[in-house]
């Protein structure tokens, strides 16, 4: 148990603080490496949840395709701008007066209705079957139609995509 | 709290020797692969290859690490210092860290995961950051370019490579790379044979993700000097060296795992071909009787005690390999075989592949970028959905139809590769009606 909890505030933390740093830095390459690191360290969280497929897909698709691309179009934009834009505009205090807001409502949302969740006693991990399987027999069952929608509407995206980058021949 | 923790690390005290190893000889084992490399090229090349270090260059690889060691670790001053430092071990990270879920041979491996080829294909793929960040961090146009041009290539081959690896997945109906090696031996067949198109993409996906000839544009010594590695210089290009030679460890371990039947032994199901358990040990014998054939001719007296020291190493590999083969001992011992023999079957393939590798790299020059990407969008990757959908419907055939294996896969085969035949047609064609020279 404590070293499930070292591990999971390991995780936690990394993932926190270099969140906070994606946002803070000036260098956009240097946010980026941030942002990778926050998405591993929640594929991380995931892992230690036992969900091995979350995990690899959320390490594949965010981190090893996303970023890369992300990565891929900082190096070709011009990076001296970003460096001496000024970084907070004067409307600063009012996104921390909301942000503070919500800090404030979640924290009294989970603290009173905490006994309303419903959280039951997670089932042991080895009784669970490989949640590979678990995710395909979902997705291609229950949720076929929606996960078609999605996959057409990715489709649709890319190919507006292609045709607005389109030379004329 | 540390008797935890002690009595955490004993319970997994098989995956941390496991990992030690790995971590340990994969530095060697990279060292090897050059020195093998570069023999393998001047043996192409009509020429001897290292030779003065040691019998044979025997030695040159270690000498060469104790040089790359000791020299000076040059960090350019417009450099951005910390990513700098950090991309090289990015790179060799993600590379050792792949390794983990493959399972050489039924007693090595680290975890069996139950995404396991994800894992390392997932991780493997990581090692790109190393590329590119290193690039754009030594602030050089050279070490940019290569960069990119590493970044879009593994983008591009890739979505290949993970569509060959689609069409294994779905004959083998699992992602353990332990379940996979065991639906091979359920079939009777490797999947190699079942689905010859796949393997022959995963193959050129993996030489452009490995960024090798002739795909090797990030490093094109006549264009960028030496790509993403330019100012790179001593132990930290050394790295990078490392991780290039751990990702081909890693993509001939992927490609041994799902086509050639993992660690099982040629005819693994036929009891009339069980003489083929004694050829690890005659291959050990040969390789130490030809050493001790070399040792006399070898110019100096220490040479010839190495040279005999090598024999006699490789003649007791021999005699472990052998000894499962006695009655006496497979009976006190029933688990030895598989596991010695598992991890020698495995790691011939591998190196057999390895070796594939390197007999293109000096077969093929250097493709131009706009061919490269020519080749992966337009002909690999509508082969490779092809691909998938082929195998699909010979298991359909099979499975739900009754079809027999022969006729099924064979039919669905011959079908891939018609259509292969007329991507390359149409490609062929339209490169001639627009041809993109110039352009990059």
């Amino acid at each position: 148990m404590m070293l499930d909890q070292i591990v999971f505030y390991f995780f936690a933390t990394l993932a926190v603080i270099s969140a906070v740093l994606v946002v803070t830095r000036r260098n956009i390459v240097q946010s980026a490496i941030f942002l990778i690191t926050a998405l591993l360290a929640t594929a991380g969280i995931f892992l230690q949840l036992h969900a091995e497929f979350l995990f690899i897909v959320q390490v594949i698709l965010y981190a090893g395709g996303i970023m890369v691309l992300f990565v891929f179009v900082i190096m070709l934009i011009n990076l001296d701008l970003s460096l001496h834009q000024v970084q907070f505009n004067r409307q600063w205090w009012l996104g921390l007066l909301l942000s503070l807001v919500l800090g404030a409502q979640l924290t009294v949302a989970i603290a009173v209705g905490r006994s309303g969740l419903p959280m039951g006693e997670p089932a042991p991990a080895t009784m669970l079957e490989p949640s590979t399987q678990l995710v395909g027999k979902v997705l291609f069952t229950e949720y076929m139609l929606p996960f078609e929608v999605a996959s057409i509407l990715l489709l649709v995206a890319m190919i507006g995509a292609v045709v607005m980058a389109k030379k004329k021949v | 709290m540390l008797m935890n923790i002690v009595h955490y690390l004993i319970s997994i005290w098989v995956p941390l020797v496991c990992a030690v190893i790995i971590v340990a000889v994969l530095p060697l084992v990279a060292g090897y692969i050059v020195l093998m490399e570069r023999k393998v090229m001047a043996d192409m090349q009509a020429r001897l290859g290292p030779m003065r270090v040691g019998p044979h260059g025997l030695l040159q690889p270690i000498a060469d690490a104790l040089k790359l060691l000791i020299k000076e670790d040059i960090i350019p001053d417009e450099a951005d210092k910390a990513i700098f430092w950090v991309a090289p071990l990015i790179s060799v990270t993600a590379g050792m860290l792949a390794m983990s879920a493959l399972a050489i041979g039924p007693w090595f491996q680290i975890a069996d995961l139950n995404v396991g080829l994800l894992f390392v294909v997932g991780i493997g793929a990581l090692g790109i950051f190393g590329i590119v960040l290193g690039g754009w961090a030594s602030n050089s146009h050279y070490s940019l370019l290569g960069a990119l041009r590493s970044a879009a290539q593994l983008v591009s081959y890739e979505t290949a490579a993970g569509m060959a690896i689609v069409g294994a997945l779905l004959l083998a109906g699992t992602l353990s790379t332990r379940e996979i090696i065991q639906a091979q031996d359920d079939y009777g067949v490797w999947f190699i044979f079942a689905a010859p198109v796949g393997f022959f993409i995963y193959v050129v996906a993996s030489i452009a993700e490995t960024n090798r000839a002739p795909f090797d544009l990030p490093e094109a010594e006549s264009e960028l000097v030496a790509g993403y590695m330019t100012e790179y210089s001593g132990f930290r290009w050394a790295l990078y060296f490392l991780a290039e030679y751990t990702n081909m460890v890693v993509v001939a371990s992927i490609a041994t795992t799902l086509f050639l039947g993992g660690w099982l032994r040629p005819f693994a199901g036929m009891p009339i071909f069980n003489f083929l358990d004694f050829f690890p040990t005659l291959l050990m014998l040969f390789v130490g009787a030809y050493c001790f054939y070399r040792a006399p001719k070898q110019p100096v007296k220490v040479q010839k005690m190495f040279m005999v020291a090598v024999g006699l190493g490789i003649f007791l590999v021999g005699a472990i390999l052998a000894a499962p083969l006695a009655p006496s001992v497979n009976s006190m011992l029933p688990g030895l075989k598989p596991g010695l023999h598992g991890a020698f079957w495995f790691l011939l393939k591998v190196g057999l592949y390895i070796y594939l590798f390197m007999w293109l790299r000096f077969t093929f020059p250097r493709y131009r970028f706009d061919q490269l990407m020519r080749l992966g969008w337009q002909f690999l990757i509508p082969l490779s959905i092809v691909n998938v959908m082929g195998i699909g419907v010979a298991l359909v055939l099979h499975r739900q139809w009754g079809w027999s294996h022969w006729t099924a896969f064979p039919l669905t085969t011959i079908a891939t590769l018609a259509v292969a035949g007329w991507l390359g047609w149409a490609d062929d064609k339209s490169e001639k009606e627009h041809p993109m020279v110039g352009e990059t």
